[in-house]
């Protein structure tokens, strides 16, 4: 394998990673106010479909991602009220979330399919894009890898240094503890899903504009599943999540490489490496209940009601 | 897309109520995916279409899309049945035993399965012969290529797909003696993201053509993205990549159907194993880009005559397959029944056929 190859493999593995690490942003901040939203492959869905319509009328593609990240939110929205609201059990309304969105998705866009849309062409950041290997591995992507960059920056900074950070933290710790001292947990957790809604609405559309800009049925094809397990494999970490997901991008798109290298290698096996490398995330932090304590947010899809506080 | 196949279904048991003798011949259709997937099911809703406007008021047609291959199918076949169709046609491989089992219980009822091998008196099944289409696709690819690599994205490793990976590999081999060809399995009928990975691994490693043998556009348009070629499935795929779409080969199912549904009302339906390729226009080459070389063009349609005309059969021994055992003899065209059974690689592909 010749280093040409595997810097083709490292930029294809970013690019694949994208959309897991857009949607495992958005749900870790989900999760970290403690709430479980399994509805991540309705939203993205939902996103993508929107997404594309609004750029294909307007032929705006950043008016498409807008557009994609307020599906997003809107969608987490009758999953918060639900959920908030109305104390609704958040596995079964996050899966029917799922659902909902996987069939409104196809009826919105049925239209609309086999349209095809200029997507968002690469640029080039001067100077670092000349840096040997890493410039083509990092920085020759299209503006929403970018944007992934900067977000994942920003998320780092506020969860883990500003007071904001703790408080959604607080929220997800220990809810009863936080509205004791006064936060308003429910806001909070609106806006922790929220924003999960908008990050998975950008993730559908980082699919349907940038990575095969068309809209087709149910064509996010389980990557709100995969982000699931991401969130899990990162333990909850913004930068591991980052990490994570090239990591997935790579194992999704290495069973592919290898083929066409000639190896005769199951792809099955291959293609199901990223849930077993979660499995055994999973099994290395149970195994510690005191680290399981440390990782998780404790009160993690726990329904909080503050009528019914003492 | 649940609540139109609901609402078909509910058309579906008030058209048994009300059907009656006098009728026009009522023709049932059940796609496994949407008709809007630009390959497979769409151009089988497009000879349903050439059906109506064919027949007009004399036919009526139905169809369910988006049927999972299961026990879902069954009961929608078995639906279409009750409804009063006189003529259903199943077209996914998937569709092979339910339509086996609903046929056993509706014997006035005919049944046609597409790409299957069951038969009963009143169940007759309809092959494409779309190796014929990829053979013509490896010689344009072995002609077009630079870097003498062809790719090929395999869906799953059954006879029809093996098959159609052996003739483009003949095909490309017929007009470029060093060309080799890369195969991926991407394990998936229909997941343009799957698609796309698959495709850029191949171009990664120096593949300029791709082949696709999954149903989306989304192969072509990562070849346009790179300046590189690539070939079109199923339908008319060029307005996806106008540089680097070649040709695409095209499935067109109206004349079977029309020649079907005129031998139910003629009385002279009865259950065959038909295959169907470019003499029976079937198959096309559509959208052939302009921008191809002279020579490659003229080469592209001396094939496409020679396979129309039925002069020259792809499969035609000598063939040895690449363990090196006389996989076809001399002289011998594979017969249809040999056909569904191809299970090797022709000589000089690298790969193993994965088990």
């Amino acid at each position: 394998m010749d280093s040409d190859l595997i810097v083709q493999i490292l930029f294809a593995a970013v690019k694949t990673g994208t959309p897991l690490l857009f949607i495992a942003l958005g749900e870790v901040i989900c999760e970290k106010s403690g709430i479980l939203n399994l509805g991540q492959e309705g939203m993205m869905l939902m996103g993508a479909v929107v997404g594309f319509l609004a750029a294909y009328s307007t032929g705006n593609m950043g008016f498409g991602v807008l557009a994609a990240m307020l599906m997003g939110s809107i969608m987490s929205l009758i999953f918060a009220v639900l959920v908030l609201q109305l104390g609704a059990n958040q596995v079964a309304t996050g899966l029917a979330l799922t659902i909902f969105g996987t069939g409104l998705s196809a009826f919105v866009g049925a239209g609309f399919v086999g349209q095809t849309i200029q997507g968002f062409p690469p640029i080039a950041i001067p100077f670092l894009s000349d840096i040997p290997y890493i410039g083509r591995i990092l920085f020759s992507h299209d503006i929403l890898v970018y944007f992934s960059f900067g977000m994942t920056a920003v998320l780092f900074y506020v969860v883990n240094k500003t007071r904001i950070g703790l408080t959604l933290k607080a929220v997800g710790e220990n809810p009863n503890a936080a509205n004791a001292i006064g936060i308003p947990v429910l806001k909070v957790r609106y806006l922790a899903i929220m924003f999960g809604g908008a990050m998975a609405g950008i993730s559908g559309a980082y699919m349907s504009l940038v990575y095969t800009p068309m809209w087709v049925e149910n064509m996010t094809a389980g990557r709100g599943w995969i982000a699931l397990a991401l969130v899990v494999f990162a333990s909850w970490r913004i930068g591991r999540i980052m990490l994570g997901a090239y990591l997935f991008g790579l194992a999704s798109i290495m069973h592919l490489v290898l083929q066409g290298m000639g190896w005769s290698i199951s792809p099955n096996l291959l293609a199901m490496l990223p849930y077993v490398a979660t499995v055994i995330v999973m099994v290395i932090i149970s195994a510690d209940h005191f680290k399981e304590k440390l990782l998780a947010p404790r009160s993690l899809g726990k329904p909080f009601d503050p009528r019914n506080m003492a | 897309m649940k609540l139109k196949s609901l609402l078909v279904s509910l058309g579906l048991i008030a058209g048994a109520v009300t059907a009656h003798a006098e009728e026009p011949l009522k023709v049932g259709f059940i796609y496994v995916g949407p008709v809007g997937d630009l390959g497979w099911s769409y151009e089988h809703d497009m000879g349903r279409k050439g059906l109506e406007e064919y027949f007009g008021d004399k036919v009526k047609t139905t169809f369910v899309e988006n049927v999972p291959e299961g026990a879902d199918a069954e009961r929608v076949i078995t639906q279409l049945a009750k409804a009063g169709n006189d003529l259903i046609f199943t077209t996914s491989f998937g569709f092979m035993n339910p339509t086996v089992k609903v046929a056993k219980r509706f014997p006035n009822v005919k049944f046609e399965h597409a790409t299957g091998y069951k038969l009963d008196k009143n169940l007759g099944t309809y092959v494409l012969r779309t190796y014929e289409g990829r053979y013509i696709s490896g010689v344009a690819a072995g002609m077009m290529t630079k870097t003498n690599t062809i790719g090929y994205i395999g869906s799953f490793p059954i006879p029809e797909v093996i098959r159609d990976i052996n003739a483009a590999y003949m095909g490309a081999k017929s007009v470029n003696p060093d060309v080799k060809m890369k195969i991926v399995w991407a394990n998936t009928w229909y997941d343009p993201g799957k698609e796309t990975d698959a495709a850029n691994a191949l171009m990664d490693q120096g593949v300029d053509v791709m082949l696709q043998h999954t149903d989306s556009p989304a192969p072509l348009i990562a070849a346009e993205k790179r300046g590189l070629r690539a070939i079109g499935q199923a339908s008319d795929q060029s307005k996806f990549a106008p540089d680097a779409h070649i040709f695409s080969v095209r499935d067109d199912w109206t004349p079977y159907y029309v020649k079907r549904v005129q031998a139910v009302m003629d009385g002279t339906w009865e259950a065959q194993d038909f295959w169907g390729g470019f003499q029976d226009d079937m198959l096309t080459l559509a959208s052939i880009n302009p921008n191809l070389p002279a020579d490659v063009r003229a080469k592209i349609d001396a094939t496409h005559d020679a396979i129309k005309s039925g002069a020259f059969k792809p499969f035609t021994g000598p063939i040895k397959d690449n363990k090196g055992n006389i996989a076809v003899a001399a002289d011998h065209s594979l017969t249809d029944v040999e056909l569904a059974q191809v299970n090797w690689y022709v000589e000089g592909i690298t790969d193993e056929i994965p088990r």
